[in-house]
This record gives C-alpha cells, sequence and structure tokens, in this order.
C-alpha cells in the first residue's frame, strides 16, 4: 500500500465578494483542480510549482487540515481530515511559515511538552532528541526560549518537534524559506540522513531548486492546480529538456562556430570558450564534437546537464503550447 | 478508541505537563508582572477611598461595613489578574494568523490543554498578583478574615470555579475569530463590561434588586462577585458556589459545541 495515495484531488474556496453597496456574490477559486500521485515509503519527493499552483492546499488536505472538495486521499492508509488526529500520531509536519513551538518556553521544554502529547516513550524520546540535537547543533540555545531564536535556530527546532514521535512521513511546506545558505546545506543534510538512515519519506514544497537538486530523488510539478509533470528527477530532464549544452576549449580564439543542429549561446575568451546548445535527440555530443574539431583544434570538452530550473521552465512552456507531457513512472 | 471517546484516559498525562508549561509562560515577563501589580495596588487605594467615603459614618451601606469594603476592594483588585479578567486572548490571534491550524491538529482535547495553561498562570498569578495586593490590605486597612474555617475551603472552590468561568467566555470570545472579523472590539466590549457586570467596580449589592436579579442570569457575578460574597461570609455560600458552578459547566460544554463549529469550519470552508 501507497504510503500517499491521491486521485482526482480537488479543492475549491467559496468567496464572497462585494458588488455594489450591500449585495455580495460569491465567487470560486480553484485551489487545486485534479491531483493524482501516489508515494511509496522511502521516497523523496519535492513537490513544486509557481506561487499559487496549490501546493499548501494539497499539503493542508494531505495532513488533514482541509476536507478535500473532490477525489480520494489516503495517507498511512487513513482518510486525513475524518482522522486527524490520528494521523497526526503517524505523520510529521513542518510549515516553514508557522511554528509548533511554545513561545515563551525554552526550545528544550517545547520538546517535553510534545513527548507527553504524543505519549512517547522516555527512552526513545531521548534518543531521537539527542540524535536531532547533535547532527543540527541545538546544544547552545536548547535552554534559550523560542521568541529568542534566530529563523534558522527556530527551523531546527521545528523539524525536530515533528520528528520526536518518530514518524515514516516528514511532509515539509517551504521548509528553507527565509534561511541562508549554511543553514539550508546543513537542514537538508540532516534530512537526506533521515531518508538514507531511518528510510523517513520526505515529501517537500519549495522555490530553492537546489533543495530538490540535493534532497529529491521524484519531482512533482503542479500549476493552476493541475499536475504538469511526475517522475524521477533524471527522467524528467532527459524527457523535457532535451536540449543540451556543450562547452569546448578551443586551442586558439575562433569566431563563433557556425554548424548544423547545435546554435552559439555564449563566447567566452574572444572565443576559444564556446556553449553549444544542441538537441539530443537529433545529435550526439560526439558528433557534434567531431564536428567542431574539424573547425578547430579542441582542447577540452564538457556537456551540461539542464538546470531543474530549465527543466520546470520548459514545462511551463509546453504546457502553454498544450503538449503536456506527464512522465509516466 | 471507542471505550476513551474523548480521549481523556488514553492521554490524560500531557494535561499536567500543560499546567506546569502555563505556570512558566507567564513567569517569563517579571516586568510586566510588576507593572500590573503596582497598577492593582494604585487603583485600590483609590477605590478604598471612594468606597469608604459613600459608606461614611454610617455603620454600613448595602451589608458592608469599613472592614467588609476594605476586604472586598483588596481581594478584588488580586482577583483582576489571577482570575483573568482582561487578558487571555492569544487563542483568537492564532486563529487570526492561521496558526490555530497547528494547535486543533495536535493528538491533544484542545480545550483541556488551553484549560490546563490557563489553570497554571492562574497559579502563577495567585503568587504574584493575588497575595501581594491582598497582604496590602491587611497590613494597612481594617481587613475582615473569614470566621469559619470552612469558609477558606469554599473560597478555595469558589475561586477556581471563578476561572473556570472566565475561561470559558474567554474560549467563546476566542473562537469568535473564526466568524467575526472584528472580534477584537467584542473582546473590548467584553473588558469594559466585565469590570462593572461583575462587581469590580463597584458591589452589585449596591445595584437596586431589579439589576441584580437580571444579573443573577448571567455568568459575569461568577466571575468575581460570588467568591468575594463567600470570603466575607455573606449568608450562606452555597447559591454563590452553585451559581459558579452552574455556569462553568455551561460555559465549558458551550465552548466544546463551538469549537466543533469552528473546527469543521476550518477543515470545510478553509478557516
Ligand atoms: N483559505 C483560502 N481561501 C481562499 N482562497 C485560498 C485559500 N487558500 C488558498 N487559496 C487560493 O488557492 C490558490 C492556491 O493556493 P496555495 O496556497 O495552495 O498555493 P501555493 O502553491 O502553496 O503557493 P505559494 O508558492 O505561494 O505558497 C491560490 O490562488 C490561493 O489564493
Ligand atoms: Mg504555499
Amino acid at each position: 500500500m501507497s504510503l500517499i495515495e491521491a486521485r482526482d484531488l480537488r479543492r475549491t474556496f467559496t468567496l464572497r465578494r462585494k458588488v455594489g453597496r450591500f449585495r455580495r456574490q460569491r465567487h470560486e477559486v480553484v485551489a487545486v483542480e485534479d491531483v493524482s500521485f501516489a508515494i511509496e515509503a522511502g521516497e523523496t519527493v519535492g513537490y513544486v510549482g509557481p506561487n499559487g499552483a496549490g501546493k499548501s492546499t494539497t499539503i493542508k488536505m494531505l495532513t488533514g487540515i482541509l476536507v478535500p472538495t473532490g477525489g480520494f486521499v489516503r495517507v498511512c492508509g487513513l482518510e486525513p481530515a475524518a482522522r486527524r488526529r490520528e494521523l497526526a500520531g503517524r505523520i510529521g509536519v513542518v510549515f516553514g511559515q508557522r511554528s509548533q513551538l511554545w513561545w515563551d518556553l525554552p526550545l528544550l521544554e517545547s520538546f517535553d511538552l510534545l513527548r507527553d502529547i504524543f505519549r512517547v516513550p522516555r527512552a526513545a524520546h531521548a534518543d531521537r532528541l539527542d540524535e536531532c540535537v547533535e547532527l543540527l547543533e541545538m546544544g547552545p540555545f536548547l535552554h534559550t526560549p523560542v521568541r529568542q531564536l534566530s529563523l534558522g535556530q527556530r527551523m531546527r527546532g521545528e523539524v525536530t518537534a515533528a520528528l520526536l514521535h518518530g514518524p515514516r512521513l516528514l511532509v515539509l511546506d517551504e521548509p528553507t524559506i527565509g534561511l541562508d545558505l549554511e543553514s539550508k546545506v546543513r537542514l537538508r543534510r540532516f534530512l537526506a540522513r533521515l531518508n538514507a538512515e531511518r528510510g523517513t519519506t520526505l515529501l517537500l514544497t519549495t522555490h530553492d531548486l537546489d533543495d530538490i537538486e540535493t534532497l529529491c530523488r521524484r519531482l512533482v510539478v503542479i500549476d493552476h492546480g493541475r499536475v504538469l509533470a511526475d517522475g524521477p528527477l533524471a527522467g524528467l530532464r532527459a524527457e523535457v529538456a532535451r536540449e543540451r549544452t556543450l562547452v569546448v576549449d578551443l586551442e586558439r580564439p575562433v569566431p563563433p562556430l557556425e554548424l548544423p543542429g547545435a546554435r552559439v549561446a555564449h563566447v567566452e575568451n574572444d572565443g576559444s570558450r564556446q556553449h553549444l546548445v544542441f538537441d539530443r535527440e537529433r545529435l550526439t555530443a560526439a558528433a557534434l564534437i567531431t564536428a567542431v574539431a574539424e573547425r578547430a583544434p579542441v582542447h577540452d570538452v564538457s556537456v551540461l546537464e539542464p538546470e531543474i530550473a530549465d527543466v520546470i521552465r520548459r514545462l511551463y512552456e509546453l504546457r502553454e503550447s498544450r503538449a503536456l507531457p506527464v512522465v509516466d513512472r | 478508541m471507542r471505550a476513551d471517546p474523548w480521549g481523556l484516559i488514553n492521554r490524560a498525562h500531557c494535561y499536567p505537563r500543560l499546567v506546569l508549561a502555563g505556570f512558566r509562560r507567564y513567569s517569563a515577563y517579571r516586568a510586566a508582572m510588576l507593572a500590573g501589580l503596582s497598577t492593582n495596588v494604585v487603583f485600590g487605594l483609590m477605590r478604598v477611598g471612594l468606597l469608604l467615603a459613600v459608606i461614611g459614618e454610617r455603620p454600613r451601606v448595602a451589608g458592608y461595613d469599613a472592614a467588609a469594603a476594605v476586604t472586598y476592594v483588596w481581594l478584588g483588585q488580586g482577583m483582576i489578574a489571577t482570575v483573568s479578567m482582561w487578558s487571555g486572548f492569544h487563542v483568537a490571534e492564532r486563529v487570526r494568523s492561521g496558526d490555530i491550524a497547528i494547535d486543533l491538529g495536535r493528538p491533544w482535547d484542545f480545550q483541556l490543554a488551553e484549560l490546563a495553561g490557563d489553570l497554571g498562570r492562574f497559579g502563577y498569578h495567585l503568587v504574584t498578583r493575588m497575595v501581594p495586593p491582598v497582604a496590602f490590605g491587611v497590613l494597612f486597612f481594617p481587613f475582615r478574615w473569614p470566621q469559619r474555617l470552612s469558609t477558606w475551603g469554599w473560597f478555595a472552590v469558589s475561586l477556581l470555579l471563578a476561572v473556570m468561568v472566565s475561561f470559558g467566555i474567554r474560549y467563546l470570545l476566542n473562537l469568535s475569530a473564526f466568524w467575526l472579523v472584528e472580534s477584537r472590539g467584542l473582546i473590548s466590549i467584553y473588558g469594559v463590561a466585565s469590570g462593572l457586570l461583575a462587581g469590580l467596580v463597584i458591589p452589585l449589592h449596591f445595584f437596586p434588586e431589579g439589576i441584580r436579579t437580571i444579573l443573577w442570569w448571567t455568568p459575569f457575578p461568577a466571575l468575581m462577585q460570588d467568591s468575594l460574597d463567600v470570603f466575607v461570609e455573606r449568608g450562606s455560600p452555597l447559591p454563590a458556589v452553585g451559581h459558579q458552578l452552574l455556569w462553568a459547566v455551561l460555559l465549558l460544554l458551550a465552548g466544546r459545541l463551538v469549537q466543533r463549529s469552528a473546527e469543521r469550519k476550518l477543515v470545510v470552508q478553509g478557516g
């Protein structure tokens, strides 16, 4: 059984808008139009899409904070909204913009409270807490009131708070928002280790594609409440962004190379380094290198994989042109 | 699961710690405590002066002699924070910010969790905000101690019930933020009205008979006047404590019902 299963998930909000002096018109916002996916135990899934795409709304439905308007959803075999409290004992949730810690109390006391609320045995609690404190380097501020913590310190506390009851699934909505580079790296390393060693399943939304790159083996892209693409990161790259960039270092500067099936995107060092963009389906890198070598002596070559940002941008372009690809796994 | 539909037995043991946490949360703000305490004492002095002037040369007014009036004032000043007449509206703030979704999603009974926190707060305020003004009154004015030993027990129960009633009202006002954009206005109105109707500003016994009867049908006297009457042994403690018990139960039950529809609104309408 999948850890998370969503089928034809839909969520609308009814807003009442004032029209004229007294009349109010009902007005429907579709936050999630039609979302289906299944996530198995042990996966690491990035859930991405532009602002207002419906990511947080989906997460809220998965964690039982919102009832779906339509469709089917099960998390850990439970219907989230109907069995929210039970589900809370089995999953961990981190909302980057909210806090589940007690503002006026030292961080450690929040952890103690959570132990009692989730009825975690003392020994298991102590083990998990010790591990988190060590890996997230929380020792220096365990006794500091939460309101005095920096955002990065608090976020480490939030993630710990979500893990103390030993959930198999951790859902994170923008966990790295507002963090500096070092804090992000530390958090990613921690989450990657959690997945590798504990087998904890990760589902996270983010606007920082480095989070995806370092953490997620699978990507689900949504826009306007629909799944645009879903598949392994590597596969998506190959499927969607067929263009590759060949960077050639030449023995001496030459004018921008004009070669069939490739265009020059960028020239450095007066022409001794050139970036050639080509379609992987039409031309192999080997053939292109041969063609370059015929024009000028080649010193060194490398092929650049497209960045995730490019993959996602390409997905949006394809949607605009209605050639909507959904990569099946 | 079925045998414990309220989840109380199963998770009973997080609530004692929540009481402790409530105590600790408030003790973090010592400067605010001292500022509040000195305000209580200053206003106490003004109120004692006024009330003693009203009583003047007469042996008693509406059943109050000078000692009973002094006791009424200082005990009342001590009860303002202890019963939490004017604060304890953080839940409304969490409703506005959306953080309430986290509170309601935890595997606990949220109302009970909040009540536990409020009892912790009560404990802290009992020591820091109730004892000092009363001690001040005892030291510098003719104070009326209870004549019967049993009164102390009744007063303890009555004070605890006053806190429950206050909590019950505040819980409903807090949850009103789910429906009212202007719950803050409602809370301010309550702050003004409760002082007068609970018997803080002047003893309710100074009011005409008709108004007193109407007030008896509201929870306001249960916030203060009932407890004050028990302490100065104004008749039997039973009607006062019964009145408080009735309102505590009614308000806590109403809180559960309203919470249920608030949760439904959150989950179905999206807050
Ligand atoms: N409670 C609500 N009431 C009305 N509209 C809502 C509500 N919650 C979300 N929406 C709307 O639903 C849409 C999707 O919102 P959602 O928060 O899921 O987006 P998101 O993908 O998380 O975006 P972001 O990247 O900005 O966090 C938006 O148009 C938003 O305005
Ligand atoms: Mg969001």
